[in-house]
């Protein structure tokens, strides 16, 4: 994406649109893995999984019958397509000189995708829990609270609107069974 | 003229006020999901999908092709005004639509852009109108080999004619094929790759991937970047609207070849990406003053964004006549309708008349009213560029999980999604393209029908591909395609030892 903020002419201060973003992730910030380690890494896992999957396969038929293939047959042969493409892209990648090599991610930019994984995977749990509509609540409030430092009443009431509209839609409006957890039980939903 | 006539009767299923309603509902979504960062067409497309399940099919279908359409208007907008394009196609439009913005000509590019997205739609509509019941008709005809040619046909041309490295996109459709396998045989009712774990005998839902690839990955890779914005706000006003339209008549053949690439690429699985290109290079180098672009031509502008839309109308056209999408968000479609029930192909011209033709009625009606709104809302929809990323994410996040979840209502469904979001951004990172992946995943289970059918009816014997001309021709075409690469660098190897002889 080519982001080219050079802006010699503008035609007047009130027709710009400015969003800053304090927090963003310094370029210069310390590599955590190359490119070419987590495509090593990569290509190692796809070849294990088309292992395991090939010898699962294999072991419920990959022969050829008399009316044509055994439900095993194509995708044994797909594993030993996918293990082939997996170990020529594992040796481009191993023959690779690592001066050239690219950073996959930095420090920051780890710590930012990170702000969004783990809140993400906690809404997942909590969910089980909670209900959809609960969890989407705490996740919306507390990202915007401690991962965008937004005002606490902004936080708070974008989470409950939201959610009231996520509940009035789904649940109300068009009847889609979702997770629900002890608080609807108090409205008797 | 018998399109025509059907064609009357799509605007007479659409013209009901639930439906109107939806549409609007759907484009201005959509709007908003093209202007959002770190969402474009597909990942509305599948985020907003479960909104659709509890409709009936022709509003479900109408309403989110509304959502793609406004998604396509909306890529522009930030484009021309924030230089960032939104997606890949509308790359090619930040190349002149950016410095018209910066002269303060911003209205006359934002014109300038959905116009000529409205008109490469609307030629890929035409297009669709009348040749897809032909194709459906043709492919009435069609057993399995001809289908599973076909297939081979589209998983080939993937492979040979991708500008990705080759073994990646081959390890992405392999791995879409072999997930597609997951779960209970159709034809034996054996259980493949399942491990004993209750979960997969259902398989793995093609939705369920979609949302995580598109939507989480695409969220993590948003937070990695700098997230500033800096551009303009713009208005469009009547005169300018007036005056563009007055202008563009003088650049109908670019209009006209940009439009012809577009529905060529779309068909293809070239891609709106591939179009977009195209169409402002050939206008760059058929311009008399080729050295003016990318400084703010208005022509610029018409090229990419015409080419980019009728590309990605006409990628409709294989998923209605045959079942199969040419693109990532045709294919997202695909595994809606699926989930109405309905089965896409040519059979739909036949037993779903009314759906097929009111969605090809809502691609003219939306496009319409989509223009209008774009040109009408213009600041509203730069404003949203204004609400911090920070509370635009877990939203997102929010409507994914409720998306996946509602599928199959299993919690075991979110937490795939989950693994396809990580998935999707390691392999968006290395470099393993996604479309194969989401291709061979909707087509997977449909193809191996198809080959086992064909080899169920030929007792085993391969060679029914070639049974008969027509299988014949499509399967051989598709091995040419496969090589394509090979072939090209073998004809060049041939070119040069022959040339150094004759001089």
């Amino acid at each position: 994406m080519r982001r080219d903020f050079s802006t010699p002419a503008m035609p007047s201060p009130e027709a710009e649109i400015v969003v800053g973003d304090p927090t963003a992730p310094a370029s210069q910030s310390p590599a955590v893995a190359t490119a070419r380690t987590v495509e090593i890494v990569v290509y190692v896992l796809l070849l294990a999984l088309a292992l395991v999957l090939g010898f699962d396969n294999w072991r419920s038929g990959a022969g050829w019958a008399k009316d044509g293939p055994q439900s095993g047959y194509l995708p044994f042969y797909l594993c030993i397509i996918l293990a082939g493409a997996s170990l020529f892209g594992l040796g481009l990648a191993v023959v690779k000189r690592s001066e050239e090599a690219k950073t996959f991610v930095n420090r920051d930019q780890l710590r930012r995708v990170l702000q969004v994984f783990v809140p993400t995977f906690l809404f997942c749990v909590l969910m089980q829990w909670l209900g959809i509509y609960a969890a989407s609540f705490l996740l919306i409030a507390g990202f915007m609270r401690f991962v965008g430092r937004i005002a606490w009443w902004k936080s708070l009431l974008t989470a409950f609107l939201f959610t009231l509209v996520m509940f009035v839609t789904f649940d109300i409006a068009f009847d889609v069974i979702m997770p629900k957890g002890p608080i609807e039980a108090l409205f008797g939903r | 003229m018998e399109a025509v006539q059907l064609l009357l009767q799509g605007f007479a299923v659409l013209l009901t006020w639930k439906i109107l309603t939806m549409m609007l509902i759907g484009l201005v979504l959509g709007i908003f999901v093209g202007v959002l960062p770190g969402l474009g067409g597909p990942n509305g497309v599948a985020i907003l999908l479960p909104l659709t399940f509890t409709m009936d099919p022709t509003t479900a279908i109408v309403m989110l092709s509304c959502i793609y359409w406004g998604a396509l208007f909306g890529g522009a907008i930030t484009s021309i005004l924030f230089n960032i394009p939104g997606e890949a196609w509308s790359v090619a439009t930040t190349f002149d639509g950016y410095p018209m913005a910066q002269q303060g000509k911003a209205a006359e590019a934002l014109t300038a852009a959905f116009t000529s997205s409205f008109i490469g739609s609307l030629v890929a509509v035409l297009l669709i109108t009348f040749l897809a019941p032909r194709i459906a008709s043709f492919a009435l005809k069609f057993g399995p080999p001809e289908f599973f040619a076909v297939y081979l046909l589209t998983f080939c041309s993937f492979v040979g004619l991708g500008r990705e490295a080759k073994h990646k996109t081959v390890i992405s459709m392999v791995l879409g094929l072999l997930l597609a396998a997951v779960g209970m045989d159709t034809v034996s009712g054996q259980l493949r790759m399942t491990f004993g774990f209750d979960p997969l005998l259902r398989g793995v839902n093609f939705l369920v991937a979609v949302i995580g690839l598109f939507g989480i990955s695409e969220i993590l890779l948003t937070m990695e970047e700098r997230l500033a914005l800096r551009g303009h706000a713009a208005a469009i006003s009547l005169r300018v609207v007036l005056k563009v339209w007055k202008e563009m008549p003088r650049y109908w053949v670019t209009l006209l070849r940009s439009s012809a690439i577009g529905c060529w690429l779309g068909i293809t699985p070239g891609g709106a990406i591939a179009a977009s290109f195209m169409g402002y290079n050939l206008a760059k180098r058929f311009s008399k003053d080729p050295g003016s672009f990318g400084k703010g031509r208005i022509e610029g502008v018409f090229a990419p964004e015409t080419a980019a839309h009728a590309s990605g109308t006409a990628a409709l056209l294989p998923m209605l006549a045959l079942g199969i999408p040419g693109s990532g968000t045709a294919a997202i479609l695909l595994g809606g309708l699926m989930v109405w029930g309905l089965n896409p192909g040519p059979l739909l011209f036949v037993e779903h008349k009314d759906f097929v033709w009111g969605l090809i009625a809502s691609m003219y009606l939306g496009n319409v009213v989509g223009l209008v709104i774009v040109l009408t809302t213009v600041p509203i929809f730069a404003a949203v560029l204004r609400v911090p990323f920070a509370a635009v994410a877990p939203m997102i996040v929010v409507s994914c999980a409720i998306g996946a979840y509602a599928i199959q209502n299993a919690m075991f469904d979110v937490w795939l999604m989950l693994l396809f979001g990580v998935v999707g951004y390691v392999f968006k990172k290395v470099g393993i393209p996604l479309a194969p992946f989401t291709l061979a995943l909707v087509l997977g289970n449909r193809s191996e029908d198809a080959f086992r059918l064909s080899m169920i009816g030929a007792g085993g014997d391969l060679r029914v591909f070639w049974s008969n001309g027509l299988v014949g021709s499509i399967t051989t075409l598709a091995i040419i395609l496969l090589f394509w690469p090979l072939i090209g660098r073998i004809a060049e190897g041939a070119r040069r030892m022959v040339r150094p002889a004759r001089t």
